[in-house]
């Protein structure tokens, strides 16, 4: 995972609550084995028409959502389903934050081991980034959101910040247990179940 | 000395590789492992690409569910994944085959949805851990298993490590105090709950179900409540076990056996939660007041009685945006507004039981014109008994199609999937916009409901009908 400290960029705003990783990208391009073109299947259904052509009135279609890497969503974004492939599609679609008041734990999850920040604000934050947006920056060491003058916080676990910041590989990291994860092994016996 | 400990807190205790600090997370071990082939793919190719097996292949069990196709062919056999599903589906074969993990393919006797095969199978322990690159993994927490979905990444981290970085949970204890009413079924408890805490009510937490009313389900109602966990926000749902869990297990192709079995049934009667164990936050509900429960929006907290009226959005735009996409208006009753497709099926609503729910209703009565209606298994071992019963007879004299096992049409992505513009009564488990076929509409319920609706071309109150 690359590391990354700070984003400065201009914010775009989808005023939809409670958006579910089935907006993000329909299950219909879950179909492939790669991780990329994802792009594509970003907000699918939000961005297009039946017939392919780009809805003129979804946000992330006008000019505005131009360049712009910081995504402010409405409350409580990413629940359903488990797929990472909203993550990917996200980051596809040029976005390194999403600002919300609330993130689904598996999307979370998700966003932080590929480098995509969930930024958890408060209400009054969150109305106030949505009525202005323009420039923001992201700070990741501080844990905060600055923009128009304003400057919050927002949480983020110790060591995702850690990852993060040093573009620790997760995986590397477990690898490293491997004499912890023998050992737990060695005690806890074989498997319960009997096999086939 | 230890206090009173909580079920989720005794799996969590009994699986730390390595405890969690303010700077590090647990290191907490997997038991098993379930891998289907839409989640799966890309985690394997970063195995291949760092040079690492699969740790522990006897804890890994995949299978094929979701981008296969149900119908069958002209030759009466499952028709064949056409495409990038094809692809898919190869690529979980290659996979399993080179890293040595049991796979249930299509056309084993042992293929289903990832949920339903694993409890079935005996697989699904009490006292586990238990993942799977699905949100629903929540469903095998009806057997007081610790179980949830995860993300490609860390299915990667399971296959290499068998184990996960994870915060311990916090703890949700919802008791259902009575008895259901006569007609109300497991989908109504827990789309009533949903109705009641929201999508994002338990988000962070671990949920148990508790009290009498959960104690009188049959582990497939209890999976059918469990199964929609995540639709509250919570990551896992679990009831502890008893001796219902106990007598589904017993003889399970993968469960123990003898005294083994002995052995595994003594260690889980010390699970339940202790007497005066804490939880952070607590929440109690009369079971005698639930009532058959549809969704009328585009969450699945969106819902409401089948008897109720579609409630006034009061200036919430996302209930507005749900209406608008619904086609409904408020103050209306739903009881009557006519369907285009029923939907019987899903890991929420796909077992012996649900099926048989489905058929009492439809046995000597027709699906009504212009409705289609599909009856979908769970898998190839729930296929196989209901036709012993001739419940696929029912379906089929009632002019329901009966397919093969899948996770069909659920999520559309595979070839079973709404117009736009149709009206669905599903037994499934979402209705986000466009989840069952873009521009289709989800009303969700349960398998009696919604057989109801496929004979009375509207939505209906089963109750009424016998």
């Amino acid at each position: 995972m690359k590391a990354v400290s700070v984003i400065r960029s201009r914010a775009v705003v989808l005023p939809v609550d409670n958006v579910d990783t089935d907006q993000i990208i329909p299950a219909r391009f879950l179909v492939t084995t790669s991780r990329d073109g994802l792009g594509t299947g970003l907000f699918a259904d939000w961005r297009f028409d039946a017939e392919g052509r780009p809805k003129p009135d979804f946000v992330l279609n006008r000019a505005e959502a131009e360049g712009a890497r910081v995504l402010v969503a409405g409350r409580n974004f990413g629940c359903g389903s488990s797929r990472e492939h909203a993550v990917w599609a996200l980051q596809a679609g040029g976005f390194e934050a999403v600002v919300s008041t609330a993130f689904a734990d598996i999307f979370r999850a998700n966003a932080l081991k590929n480098g995509l920040l969930p930024v958890q604000v408060d209400e009054a934050t969150h109305e106030a980034l949505a009525a202005a947006p323009g420039a923001v920056t992201i700070d990741v060491a501080e844990g905060s959101v600055a923009f128009d003058g304003r400057k919050a916080p927002f949480p983020l676990e110790p060591f995702a910040r850690h990852c993060l910041l040093n573009g620790q590989d997760e995986l590397a990291f477990l690898l490293s247990h491997e004499s912890d994860i023998f050992a737990f092994e060695k005690a806890a016996g074989p498997v319960p179940w009997r096999t086939p | 000395m230890q206090g009173p400990r909580a079920l989720t807190a005794k799996i969590w205790e009994s699986h730390l590789v390595k405890a969690e600090t303010s700077e590090t997370p647990a290191v907490v071990y997997v038991d098993l492992h379930l891998v289907h082939e839409v989640t799966s793919p890309q985690a394997f190719s970063e195995l291949r690409a760092r040079g690492l097996r699969v740790r522990a292949p006897e804890r890994t069990v995949a299978t094929m569910d979701h981008a296969i196709p149900t119908r069958r062919g002209p030759d009466g056999r499952r028709a064949p994944a056409e495409g990038a599903a094809a692809e898919q589906v190869k690529a979980l074969e290659a996979n399993c085959r080179e890293f040595g993990v049991s796979l249930f393919p299509v056309g084993d006797e042992r293929q289903g949805i990832v949920h339903v095969i694993g409890p079935e199978l005996g697989l699904t322990h009490p006292g586990s851990t238990i993942v799977c690159g699905d949100s629903h993994t929540s469903t095998h927490g009806a057997f007081g298993a610790l179980a949830f979905g995860i993300g490609t990444s860390e299915v990667g981290h399971v296959l290499a490590t068998q184990c996960l970085l994870q915060r311990r949970p916090k703890s949700f204890a919802v008791e259902f105090q009575g008895a259901l009413a006569p007609g109300v079924t497991a989908k109504d408890l827990i789309l009533g709950l949903i109705a009641r805490i929201g999508t994002a009510g338990a988000t962070g937490h671990a949920l148990e179900y508790r009290g009498s009313a959960i104690r009188a389900l049959s582990m497939e109602e209890r999976m059918t409540v469990c199964n929609m966990s995540i639709e509250a926000g919570a990551r896992a749902g679990l009831v502890a076990p008893d001796d219902t869990t106990y007598q589904y297990l017993a003889g399970r192709p993968f469960a123990p056996q003898g005294a083994a079995w002995d052995a595994a049934v003594a260690r889980w009667r010390a699970l339940p939660s202790d007497p005066g164990a804490a939880f952070d936050r607590e929440l109690t509900i009369d079971a005698q007041a639930l009532e058959p429960m549809i969704t009328w929006g585009t969450s699945p907290g969106m819902g409401i009685p089948v008897r109720g009226v579609v409630p006034d959005p009061a200036g919430d735009a996302s209930q507005e945006k749900a209406l608008r996409y619904m086609g409904l208006e408020p103050g209306k009753p739903l009881l009557g507004r006519k369907i285009d497709v029923v939907f019987i099926g899903s890991c929420t609503n796909s077992r012996l039981g649900d099926l048989r729910e489905a058929a009492k209703v439809l046995r000597g009565r027709r699906v009504a014109a212009g409705v289609k209606a599909l009856v979908v298994p769970g898998s190839q071992q729930v296929k196989k008994q209901a036709e012993a019963e001739g419940l696929d007879q029912v379906f089929r004299d009632a002019g329901a199609e009966w397919r093969e096992p899948g996770c069909s049409m659920c999520l559309a992505m595979n070839d079973d999937r709404l117009l736009p513009g149709q009206y669905a009564v599903s037994t499934s488990n979402r209705n986000f916009e466009g989840r069952q076929g873009p521009g289709g509409r989800t009303f969700l319920a349960s398998p009696t409901t919604a057989a109801a609706a496929a004979v009375k071309g509207a939505i209906a109150d089963a109750r009424e009908m016998s």
